[in-house]
């Protein structure tokens, strides 16, 4: 057996990254931070607004949360567009009881559909992010240059104009890219994505169009991710959240200001036995000293300073 | 193929010899976090997929770069509260990508031991000469940069081949005599370490590093609970503290900060560190000294005695 030569050959082994998207920069090297207030964490509570299609076409492959059985998977196009009706109602209670100030990062075939849910959430005049699409629109390495382009145009066209809103920000659908989607979110107006999961702070992203920033959306954090992939207990979410909360204050008290961004789904934590940790989660949050802030207010902030 | 590997006999965890590590020590512990770096593009292994979507895979691979900008210095400044030096399992080119973080191991006096080239480039399918040579290269890279004789090895990503052990043990004696290539990470057969038997008569031996206690293992396969973590930390010590008593044990905890460093996780990591370090009867330390102080106190005793016993029981 042998391999090919390539495999012992290291053409990117030098000082830095091995591509050119950003360069190489540790944490702890950067100048600190302040946010407004002299708060020490900046808090960003990202609600996601999607939608599963029926007839899920699962390329490159069925988006994690999808449709899983034989058509017309029922069960799981159902339990998700809970979130949309039934879930979404309980999260805006919540963030009301503790004064929580979210966004919503929107499938644009959501907002097409339920103009009555998009109404409700437009009254409260948060930001809007785009999470293109639909979840099964997927944007991959392979898919064709023309095809995305037109997916990320129209994704963003759309809800801008159903929004009212210039949507600045953008969460691919699954976080999967392709190899041109950055540059495609540049050309199309998008000032900072949250697909990249390297850092806890804002860093500039170059794309062949110019710069996008990447923004710190964790996703080892998410209620999808604990519960659902993780198999965690509620309760455990919860002690999770909080914890990240208190050693992201206390490292902020050394390093500079700090982001906790949850990023939370209506169909997961939206079901009766599960809101009342989101709500105890926000509640333990708020009641530290936090910055409660939007992606769009916490990138501005940041980049004032830099 | 062969339907063992070959590399110990069988040693039951019964009437051994007693081991007590300096100072009279019942227990060595030992951290291991695991520097390492993942490319985007590698090219493409025939026997393992580096990543499970096509390029670029931006989850996988960005997920694993925040240990490299936001993790090991997360955890350096833990171990350096509890007095722990670390034992690197490294990925060597990380050593050309980010030196910084070399520098600050260095800084440290911690132990560098080679996990090969890159985390995304696997043994499998290489010819000998390659195995080889890709071993050779991780360790030159480690004396180049640290001045360290590279005494253990951990196969990247644990892809291995037949050879994998006597290679890096014979390599090592080319470059370093005696003072390189002695211990393996690979075998997780023991709480103690064991004599490897390889083609080369060379003193060999497997350290434990535990795949039950790899934060990797424990997060990403089994899906442990950060806090549910913690406590399995302070139970393995709390058994091998005490089992210590009869015979020295080993406990290592091998990280990775792309997984412990996460802001939801560090608590309780921290928790359990501050536990077994506060424990009067722990050599804290590192790989290479247990391998050290193994193969000059205890090597031919322990050697002796798996002879014995295979003769069977009734010896």
């Amino acid at each position: 057996m042998t391999l090919d030569k390539s495999h012992l050959e290291y053409p990117h082994r030098s000082k830095g990254m091995d591509h050119d998207r950003y360069d190489w920069s540790l944490l702890s090297e950067r100048n600190p931070v302040s946010w407004p207030n002299g708060k020490k964490l900046a808090l960003w509570v990202n609600v996601c607004m999607q939608f599963y299609p029926l007839d899920q076409q699962g390329v490159p492959f069925k988006v994690p949360g999808g449709m899983t059985m034989p058509y017309p998977d029922l069960r799981h196009y159902s339990l998700r567009d809970y979130g949309n009706r039934v879930g979404i109602f309980r999260f805006l209670k919540a963030f009301d009881r503790f004064e929580v100030t979210p966004t919503f990062t929107y499938n644009t075939e959501l907002a097409r559909r339920y103009p009555y849910l998009l109404d409700v959430l437009k009254e409260r005049q948060n930001e809007f992010l785009c999470h293109g699409l639909h979840m099964d629109a997927l944007h991959y390495g392979g898919l064709d240059k023309q095809e995305e382009s037109k997916r990320v145009k129209s994704a963003l066209e759309q809800l801008r104009e159903l929004t009212s809103q210039d949507i600045k920000g953008w969460l691919s659908p699954a976080r999967n890219e392709s190899e041109h989607t950055p540059e495609l979110l540049v050309e199309n107006g998008v000032e900072y994505f949250c697909d990249w999961v390297n850092d806890d702070m804002p860093y500039p992203f170059r794309t062949e169009n110019g710069n996008l920033w990447a923004m710190p959306l964790s996703n080892e954090l998410e209620d999808k991710f604990i519960l659902m992939n993780n198999q965690h207990s509620e309760q455990s979410y919860l002690q999770q959240i909080c914890d990240a909360g208190d050693f992201l204050l206390q490292e902020a008290e050394t390093q500079g200001g700090r982001i906790l961004a949850l990023n939370i789904h209506p169909w997961m934590l939206g079901q009766p036995h599960r809101i009342a940790y989101l709500e105890q989660a926000l509640e333990y949050l708020m009641s530290l000293d936090v910055w409660n802030a939007s992606g769009s207010e916490i990138l501005a902030a940041f980049k004032q300073q830099t | 193929m062969k339907n063992d590997p070959g590399f110990y006999h069988y040693w039951p965890y019964h009437n051994r010899p007693k081991i007590r590590w300096p100072g009279d020590k019942k227990l060595a512990f030992w951290v291991a976090p695991n520097i390492e770096f993942y490319e985007l593009n590698p090219p493409p292994n025939p026997s393992r997929a580096a990543w499970p979507q096509p390029y670029p895979a931006t989850q996988g691979y960005s997920i694993r770069d925040y240990g490299n900008r936001v993790g090991h210095v997360r955890q350096m400044e833990l171990l350096d509260k509890y007095g722990v030096r670390g034992s690197i399992s490294l990925s060597t080119a990380l050593c050309d990508h980010h030196p910084e973080i070399i520098q600050m191991c260095k800084e440290r006096d911690w132990e560098f031991f080679s996990h090969g080239i890159y985390n995304t480039r696997y043994t499998y399918g290489m010819s000998e000469q390659q195995e080889r040579d890709m071993i050779r290269d991780s360790m030159e890279s480690i004396y180049r940069h640290t001045g360290q004789k590279c005494a253990g090895y951990l196969a990247p990503a644990l892809s291995h081949s037949e050879l994998t052990l006597d290679l890096f043990a014979e390599v090592g004696t080319e470059l370093f005599g005696n003072q390189g290539g002695y211990y393996t990470c690979d075998l997780f057969h023991d709480d103690q370490p064991t004599p490897i038997h390889l083609r080369s008569d060379k003193r060999f031996v497997s350290i434990p590093y535990s795949l039950e206690m790899n934060d990797t293992i424990a997060f990403v396969v089994n899906k442990v609970e950060p806090r549910r973590y913690g406590d399995m930390l302070k139970q393995n010590f709390d058994r091998l503290y005490q089992e210590g008593e009869e015979s020295g044990t080993i406990m290592c905890i091998p990280t990775h900060n792309y997984q412990v460093s996460c802001p939801h996780r560090m608590k309780a990591y921290e928790a359990a560190l501050d536990y077994i370090t506060s424990h009067d009867d722990v050599w804290v330390t590192t790989a290479r000294e247990i391998a050290d102080y193994f193969i000059e106190h205890y090597y031919e005793q322990v050697s002796a005695d798996i002879q014995l016993k295979r003769a069977g029981a009734s010896q």
